[in-house]
């Protein structure tokens, strides 16, 4: 298939996908009652770590993002750093995607460690 | 007939070739939607199961994905140049690095220890051809850092611990599964293509992997490993084959192409062959 067309198709997917979390205010509250059920959700945390302001909690909703955050948000230094917790209850993040971590504040500690200082970026980046 | 080989017996010019069409898709842009397409889809990907609302995509299935996303890549790669096929790294026996695959010639060795900035090969931010462009963060240079974030990559037992695994996939389907799908990923047991991302560092190591050239390497050896599954064990094949909620069954449609199922992309013969 010729690139134009991938992209195109790609493109679609993504504004039918941005179009109904947007039209549907379920989203956020759905993904919230499905983490309040899972016995593992985790507390909220705010701390500085190596000189980097790190938080985490429950999401607000109404987010504009099309990612999975699970109900939960994590921020490093006020950007939102996109997380997602694996099946067995573990976590990565967009920073450290393929070494999971037990918590979301271990992810956001994982983050830090990675950025070696450099802001994140907010998603998308582009 | 494209014949993916082992990138440890290319010859210089076929090292030449190849750095250069992957330059080219980076000079004209299509390199960048690979890296774009890759991280939106890893950052939607839904590995609990649980749905975030209406319009929420599937779990993306690991192995068909990854392998039209090749195939997608080796054919813009061979619009550039036709000679042109994706390399693959064994990593279980090219795994220092020391291995020629690092070297100035071909990828470039490991980033520098203040930042993780790669400073030789084509790839080297110095060389104003390879710009980080699709990222996570601020910094614009390839980092690596390989050998750090774990040590050792997946030896040849492990390979073969997994290979040696009879069933495709198994319920749930995401990363608490069982069965060869999820051993090879790496979210359970010895850890073979997840340990190896983190094993090099830097942006491979992110939702934005794609932007080190060796993520396409990476992938065609798991391709190869699949491959091998399927010869190992012929009579297993793809699950699930239907009906599954919230898993991309047999003969669903994969995003973002959809014009593609799994059932599509099992055999790899009608494309390419390899060299083993
Ligand atoms: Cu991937
Ligand atoms: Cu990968």
């Amino acid at each position: 298939m010729p690139d134009i067309t991938r992209r195109r198709a790609y493109t679609t997917a993504a504004a039918v996908a941005a179009t109904a979390s947007a039209a549907a205010p379920t989203a956020a509250p759905a993904a919230t009652a499905a983490a309040r059920h899972d016995h593992t959700a985790p507390d909220s945390f705010d701390e500085v770590y190596k000189g980097r302001r790190i938080q985490g909690g429950p999401a607000s909703g109404g987010g504009h993002h099309h990612e999975h955050g699970g109900g939960y948000a994590v921020f490093v230094d006020g950007v939102q750093l996109h997380v997602m917790q694996n099946a067995d209850g573990t976590w990565i993040s967009v920073v450290s995607h393929y070494a999971p971590v037990a918590t979301p504040r271990a992810a956001a500690r994982a983050a830090v460690d990675e950025l070696q200082g450099a802001p994140l970026l907010p998603f998308p980046t582009n | 007939m494209t014949v993916r080989k082992n990138q440890a017996a290319l010859t210089a010019d076929e090292k030449r070739r190849f750095v250069a069409a992957v330059l080219e898709l980076k000079r004209n842009g299509r390199y960048d939607e690979f890296v774009r397409t890759h991280n939106e889809f890893i950052m939607s990907d839904t590995r609990t199961g649980r749905r975030g609302g209406p319009g929420h995509r599937l779990p993306l299935p690991f192995l068909p994905w990854h392998r039209r996303f090749l195939l997608d890549f080796e054919q813009a790669l061979q619009s550039v140049d036709s000679s042109v096929a994706l390399p693959y790294w064994d990593w279980s026996t090219d795994r220092t690095v020391r291995a020629s695959l690092w070297a100035p010639d071909f990828l470039g060795g490991t980033g520098r220890s203040s930042d993780g900035r790669v400073m030789d090969g084509p790839f080297a931010a110095s060389t104003g051809n390879w710009p980080v462009n699709v990222r996570v963060d601020g910094r614009t240079f390839l980092r690596r850092s390989l050998g750090t974030g774990v040590r050792e990559l997946p030896t040849r037992a492990e390979v073969d611990s997994v290979l040696s695994m009879a069933t495709y996939d198994m319920a749930p389907y995401n990363s608490a599964s069982d069965g060869f799908r999820n051993h090879l990923e790496g979210w359970r047991g010895v850890n073979l293509h997840n340990r190896v991302h983190v094993w090099v560092g830097g942006q491979m190591a992110t939702g934005v992997s794609p932007n080190d050239p060796v993520f396409w390497l990476h992938h065609a050896y798991n391709r190869q490993l699949w491959a091998e599954w399927q010869r190992r064990h012929p009579g297993a094949g793809y699950v699930p084959t239907g009906g599954t909620p919230d898993v991309v069954d047999l003969n669903d449609t994969m995003k973002p192409w959809n014009d593609v199922r799994p059932a599509d992309l099992l055999t790899h013969t009608a494309h390419y062959t390899f060299d083993v």
